[in-house]
């Protein structure tokens, strides 16, 4: 007999292991819960990459290769043709190393904010912490941005390019690029499971956020266009901005952003992903009802 | 199911008290549907609400479980069985109420959910393992039993999609049945496969119900549910009829749409004193289950004398399409006489019962040969329902609303080579 015979001899109930009732307002973010179903978030992670790179031709090259080309234009087109500065290194990997934390946040922005409507089967008839989902999609995100980041690696190699101890503050960089993707993903998968335009705005928006922020063209530029004042400001609507700056510093040894610049970014990313999970959170409970 | 005879409270699995589900219904075209439409009503309208209305799926439900039963949840369509086994495995929220749980729940709502066809057998056994709550060291352990029992050795390491349809459904129960939980929820999804392998999961939760693991299994396939139930619960309009033995249970849920009503007809030549359908044990039904023997019984009384006399019964689906027709003469029993105040009962035997599931109406009509006049004429004296059912080695139910499946069975053995 596997199962326990709880209370037997005791008059009284025992403590049932779950109680399931209506709840209300803000519940709680369950963390202990999303750790019991790490196995799932990683067998999801896994499913998306595997299938990813099945049935194509050159699997995972592409996702070097896309970089590669976009790098190939932007360094062309800001460099060459609008002969713009990168900080005392070649443009092309200035626009590479810019480009290498842009599409892990597109990416990851991009599937957390589908990754409920794309899995509503899965919604409508199993049970388990829905952050998963979203966590799972940042997961398979980070493997490819490993990849590229390897490339990144070898044309640090082919440039000359020693980065310096910059290079162990480049974690902090992704941890703010990853909040701000979660924190505006989350929102967005949340709205989606009820209004599925939300999904055709997100695309022209970050198209438009590619050339809004300093991926492909220097920071500093930017700034200096900007009245003294208003430079918080700027950092604030666009807390892109000094991360990507300074993995840019990380990696290529360019002008590193000033810390106040960073500081207001990270405040800023945590207030988007506190934002995104209390919007999750509040709007979780009706995703099988309505999806 | 020794367990289950001790009656003590502390032996409770699941304990429901009060459980309400409400669902919000938009009327169609009320409905924003974009997010633009949305907030544009809202700065148009800003205090007014669409039109909506709260149905009920589930109504006050309270009722205990105890450790090691196995419950049939039984009803018609929209009695509220899935809402409640929504609730029970967390994927939706009561409305009011509560459930108290005394162990782990491991829930089946449909077979294969996430498996994805370009995965390989391998592949999809971890991934759905892990999507029914087992752990990767608990999927490894298990790996070879599930592999056995669904018997896909040879193609572990090929695409789902270029299995078979009975392949697939084979593999996606194999890992639900390794599921380990204290409590198991599982719906309509045992009477998947070829009889053998349905053979198979019948065993398969036996075994679970024996190591004193408590199941709450919803099914449309009464025989199941009575091969495998201990108790039942009947469902009907989001409120529980009855909970008590599973062969109770199932018996007053054949019996609860019939009614006598109606069911007589005359002619200046005839009286149509009783027009019964039945089925087994019941005497007389509304519903009968697809593919078994059910009879119709009818009860004649000739006013005049009458002679060579042929009776007719019409089989009618919901929207008045003549399904089939049974006339006495083709049946075997040449015209009879019948003498002024004589009756006549007859018997109509259909084994199985081929129509799908749905609803029909029966027709009477007698006749003389070569002679226009019908001297008895009872249109749709009798409505009945067949109800749904799962078709033996058929994946999934097939239900009274969705005509998808046509209104018959063509033939009792389908002789299809591939």
């Amino acid at each position: 007999m596997a199962a326990p015979h709880v209370g037997r001899d005791e008059p009284a109930r025992p403590r049932p292991l779950l109680t399931l009732r209506p709840s209300r307002g803000w519940t709680a973010l369950n963390l202990g819960e999303i750790w019991a179903f790490r196995d799932l978030l990683f067998s999801l992670a896994g499913r998306d990459l595997k299938l990813r790179y099945k049935q194509t031709a050159l699997g995972v090259v592409w996702v070097v290769l896309q970089p590669l080309l976009a790098a190939g234009v932007f360094s062309f087109v800001f460099g060459t043709v609008a002969g713009l500065p990168s900080g005392g290194v070649p443009y092309f990997p200035f626009a590479f190393a810019g480009l290498l934390g842009w599409n892990f946040f597109s990416n990851a922005l991009t599937k957390v904010g589908g990754c409920l409507v794309s899995n509503s089967q899965l919604i409508s008839k199993v049970f388990f912490p829905r952050l998963i989902l979203p966590l799972s999609s940042v997961g398979s995100g980070l493997v490819d941005f490993a990849v590229t980041a390897a490339m990144m690696g070898v044309l640090l190699g082919i440039y000359h390019i020693a980065p310096g101890v910059g290079l162990l503050l480049f974690p902090v960089w992704m941890l703010i690029l990853t909040a701000i993707a979660l924190g505006v993903g989350l929102g967005t998968a949340a709205l989606a499971v009820s209004y599925r335009d939300v999904q055709y705005i997100l695309p022209v928006a970050l198209n438009i956020l590619l050339y809004a922020t300093p991926v492909a063209y220097p920071l500093e530029k930017v700034l200096e266009k900007v009245p003294e004042r208003l430079r918080g400001v700027y950092l604030f609507l666009n807390p892109l901005a000094a991360p990507l700056a300074a993995m840019k510093a990380s990696l290529l040894g360019t002008p590193m952003p000033t810390a106040g610049s960073l500081v207001v970014s990270a405040a800023t990313a945590f207030i988007v992903l506190a934002a995104g999970v209390f919007a999750f959170k509040r709007m979780e409970r009706s995703f099988a009802d309505v999806i | 199911m020794s367990s289950s005879a001790n009656g003590s409270s502390g032996d409770v699995a699941i304990s429901v008290r009060g459980l309400s589900k409400a669902y919000t219904i938009t009327h169609e075209g009320d409905r924003p549907s974009t997010l633009a439409e949305t907030v544009l009503r809202r700065v148009r309208h800003p205090f007014q609400r669409a039109a909506s209305e709260t149905f009920w799926a589930l109504h006050d439900l309270s009722f205990d479980i105890r450790r090691g039963e196995v419950v049939g949840v039984i009803g018609r369509n929209g009695a509220g069985k899935s809402t409640l086994l929504k609730i029970l495995s967390r994927i939706t929220e009561p409305t009011r109420g509560e459930v108290d749980l005394f162990g782990r729940v491991g829930s089946l709502l449909e077979v294969g959910t996430g498996f994805h066809p370009e995965l390989t057998g391998r592949e999809n056994i971890f991934l759905n393992g892990a999507i029914l709550g087992m752990a990767k060291s608990e999927i490894r352990a298990q790996f070879d039993a599930i592999v056995d029992f669904a018997g896909v050795e040879q193609f572990l390491d090929t695409p789902v999609k270029r299995y078979s349809s009975g392949m697939y459904v084979r593999l996606a129960f194999a890992v639900a049945a390794h599921l380990n939980p204290e409590i198991l929820i599982v719906d309509e999804v045992l009477a998947v496969g070829d009889a053998e392998f349905q053979k198979k999961c019948l065993g398969k939760m036996k075994d679970v119900s024996s190591q004193g693991r408590t199941v709450l299994f919803v099914s449309h396939n009464m025989s199941a549910v009575r091969a495998l139930c201990h108790t039942g619960i009947l469902l009907k309009g989001g409120q529980m009829l009855m909970q008590g033995p599973a062969q109770n249970a199932i018996t007053e849920y054949l019996r609860a749409a019939t009614d006598a009503a109606g069911c007589s007809a005359e002619s200046d030549y005839l009286r149509l004193s009783e027009v019964r359908i039945s089925q087994a044990d019941m005497a007389s039904t509304n519903t009968v289950i697809f593919n078994t023997a059910a009879e119709i019984h009818l009860h004649l009384e000739a006013k005049r004398t009458l002679d060579n006399l042929a009776i007719v019964v019409h089989l009618r689906d919901a929207n008045d399409v003549h399904v089939a027709s049974m006339c006495s003469p083709e049946e075997g029993h040449l015209p009879f006489d019948l003498r002024a105040g004589k009756c006549v009962a007859i018997r109509c035997r259909l084994d199985p019962v081929r129509l799908m599931p749905g609803r029909y109406s029966l027709s009477v009509y007698a006749f003389r040969p070569y002679d226009p006049v019908a001297y008895l004429s009872a249109e749709r004296v009798r409505d009945f329902e067949v109800a749904p059912a799962v078709l033996p080695g058929g994946m999934w139910p097939y239900g009274v609303e969705n005509r998808q499946h046509g209104l018959l069975r063509l033939a009792d053995t389908v002789e299809m080579e591939l």
